[in-house]
């Protein structure tokens, strides 16, 4: 299976904004996608609940998998989006 | 969160008693205290309270109870998703949002689903699904711990609605209301719409408030520390006189009339104009221009804000007295950059274009608390790591908002004076001083909250270039009284001599010295407060914008002397209430700020 492991990127770990936007961005692909960090077992990445609750800080790694078509090109939108620091391009006016 | 008025507080026996009835046979009046001047009347509506769940039911189909829990899911997502577009807080909206979405995730309606299946009623699946979340993020601490207050939040909208319940919160019927709580958190402000409430009333709370300061703001009537609150009924329609402090149940027609009609004569009798029901709070002649007594001695009035968008309301101002940067900072998960600050900061020198602006370096603490200072909880925040305190463990915070400022500053033609929160020393003072000026700004200045900063002005003073007194913390210092006891309301009272004598000595101290000493705390938006700080000595007054016209009037019927003669009866006054009555007593004028404002009346 299609498979990714990166380290969080942004300030704030894998919550709030961070969070937000890379579940937004998971719900959108065509494939299901799941994160799990180390040993856990893996949840929906489509789901801002179980992202919240893997805990994951800025340099946690974490693995993100998919399977079926469309889902290398899924992972590889994904994994730069956690990759990034996401807090620090927060708009000005937020 | 929302507060539910508990069963009948055993309350003072003075507070709650029906007085003397002012109305005709039926109605009945309450007592609290008049924190916000108007009259309003209308159907009394409660802040919900969180819905507990029923006994468990068994359910006959499944398939429809689950989709009915679902439901009511998205009935919280959607209402979430309206309150974010209304939001007129760029913040507040993205909290809604994010909020919208976990109630949005669909493993929330597939564990709903699963606990039906289970044999569980919606209300009780709900509750079940959340439970699974709620466990994990509190047990990983820090971050997720603080959401599960959201969770909760959540949970207890979602079973509301599918128990057919109003979602706790404030209500938003559609049509004007007197907002009643046990007290109003700043949460619930953003809820609250300025369309639909016509004024407030709360069983707690006291003088300095966040319901006092919210009604001011928005100049709505209010009355707060109203134990007999709780026995009135959902609906009762009643009539709210924030200037005597006094709640009438039960009024008919002819009693709403009649009181909507003296509001419109008092209002008729300035030259204001504004239509009676779109506003309300003092009333008083209209006019701009610089504060000054009868006699022409100056004392500017200034405002407080909170960002540009506050700058348009105040307008008529001398200047910003108070520029609170909290707003900026609120919210965050790490401190906002220098360029954006900047840009903040420079929009609001920019509006008030070649006036002062007294501009407040962060005021947080463990009782505002910041998520990016990850500050522990204290066991008492108002004594705590507050203020400039911050800056002892933080001091790039410090360095980069005076940065921030001075360059700011620089690109416009405002006259900015900067000042610190929470100065007990002169070393502080000393030290806050010498970072401001090594920024490269001209006026540094401290807040006289503290008891020992108002004791050691004089000292103060040789560090600084002016002083402004914080009212609502000094009196909470002084008393020994947390400002979010409703209890304690009367010591909070601004109108305490023990109070307006630490005042008088700060600004004595000011006169000696040659430098301002101003009053931004609510004390400040008193009209018949205003010319007694005058008379102290006091050369600023800063207060919401709404209060200016008021309190510019109060000052022009009053020479210097006179309001020195009112100071001296204040400070010798046993108390509060014998202060304020003596200040009346002694006033021959018609006192422009006790009147009842233009009623806000659904007879009207």
């Amino acid at each position: 299976m299609p498979t990714r492991t990166v380290t969080v990127g942004s300030a704030s770990g894998l919550h709030a904004r961070p969070a937000a936007l890379f579940v937004a961005a998971a719900a959108a692909q065509p494939v299901p996608v799941t994160i799990r960090t180390a040993d856990r077992r893996p949840v929906p990445a489509g789901s801002i609940l179980s992202v919240l609750a893997l805990g994951a800080k800025q340099g946690t790694e974490v693995t993100i998998e998919a399977e079926g078509e469309g889902a290398e090109a899924a992972l590889e939108a994904l994994a730069e989006l956690l990759a990034r620091d996401l807090d620090a391009e927060e708009p000005a006016d937020a | 969160m929302p507060d539910q008025p508990p069963p009948a507080p055993a309350a003072p026996a003075e507070s709650p008693v029906p007085v003397a009835p002012a109305g005709p046979v039926g109605s009945r009046v309450l007592r609290g205290i008049g924190v916000s001047p108007g009259t309003a009347a209308g159907p009394l509506l409660r802040v919900a309270g969180v819905p507990t769940l029923p006994d468990p039911a068994p359910v006959a189909d499944p398939g429809a109870e689950g989709e009915r829990a679902v439901a009511a899911l998205a009935t919280v997502v959607a209402e979430l998703g309206r309150r974010a577009d209304r939001a007129a807080d760029a913040t507040v909206a993205e909290v809604l949002r994010a909020q919208a979405m976990m109630a949005d995730d669909p493993v929330l309606a597939d564990a709903v689903r699963d606990a039906v299946g289970a044999g569980r009623d919606g209300p009780h699946a709900i509750d079940a699904a959340f439970a699974t979340y709620r466990e994990a993020f509190s047990a990983a601490g820090g971050y997720l711990a603080e959401r599960v207050a959201d969770l909760d939040d959540l949970r207890d909208r979602a079973v509301a609605v599918c128990l057919g319940r109003p979602m706790p919160g404030v209500p938003s019927p559609g049509h004007p209301y007197v907002l009643a709580a046990r007290d109003l958190a700043p949460a619930d402000t953003a809820e609250l719409d300025p369309g639909q409430v016509v004024a407030l009333v709360t069983e707690a709370g006291g003088p300095t408030s966040h319901t006092a300061i919210l009604a001011r703001a928005l100049g709505l009537p209010a009355v707060v520390a109203c134990a007999g609150l709780a026995e009135l009924t959902e609906g009762t329609t009643v009539l709210v006189d924030g200037g005597t402090g006094t709640i009438e149940a039960g009024a008919d027609e002819a009693r709403l009339a009649e009181a909507a009609a003296a509001a419109g004569r008092d209002h008729a009798a300035g030259p204001g104009g504004a239509a009676a029901g779109t506003r309300a709070g003092a009333d008083a002649p209209a006019g701009a221009g610089p504060g000054r007594t009868a006699d022409g001695h100056a004392v500017a009035l200034l405002a407080n804000i909170g960002s540009v968008r506050d700058v348009s309301a105040a307008e008529e101002a001398e200047g910003v007295g108070l520029f609170r940067t909290e707003l900026l900072f609120l919210g965050r998960t790490r401190e906002p950059g220098l360029e954006e600050q900047v840009e903040a900061y420079r929009d609001v020198f920019a509006a008030m274009c070649g006036r002062r602006v007294v501009i407040r370096t962060l005021d947080a603490g463990a009782d505002k608390p910041l998520p990016f200072l990850g500050q522990a909880e204290e066991p008492n925040p108002a004594l705590g790591v507050r203020g400039l305190r911050i800056a002892r463990r933080r001091p790039e915070l410090l360095r980069t908002q005076l940065t921030a400022i001075a360059r700011a500053a620089e690109a416009t033609a405002a006259d900015v004076w900067v000042m610190a929160p929470m100065v007990a020393t002169p070393a502080e003072a000393a030290a806050f001083a010498e970072a401001v000026r090594a920024a490269g700004l001209p006026r540094a200045g401290v807040m006289v909250e503290v008891p020992a900063a108002a004791l050691h002005a004089r000292r103060l003073l040789r560090e600084v270039d002016f002083l402004s007194i914080g009212t609502n913390d000094l009196s909470q210092y002084v008393f020994a009284a947390d400002r979010q006891c409703g209890e304690l309301a009367e010591l909070l009272d601004p109108w305490q001599p023990a109070l307006l004598q630490l005042v008088a000595g700060v600004a004595e101290a000011g006169r000696a010295a040659g430098k301002p000493v101003g009053v931004c705390g609510e004390a400040a938006a008193d009209p018949l407060l205003a010319p007694i700080l005058a008379g102290l000595g006091v050369t600023s007054l800063s207060m919401s914008a709404r209060a200016l016209p008021a309190v510019r009037a109060a000052l022009a019927a009053r020479p210097l002397a006179e309001c020195e003669r009112l100071a001296a009866l204040a400070l010798d006054a046993d108390d509060a209430g014998h202060a304020r009555r003596l200040a009346l007593d002694a006033d021959a004028d018609p006192d422009p700020g006790t009147d009842a404002g233009p009623a806000r009346s659904l007879a009207a």
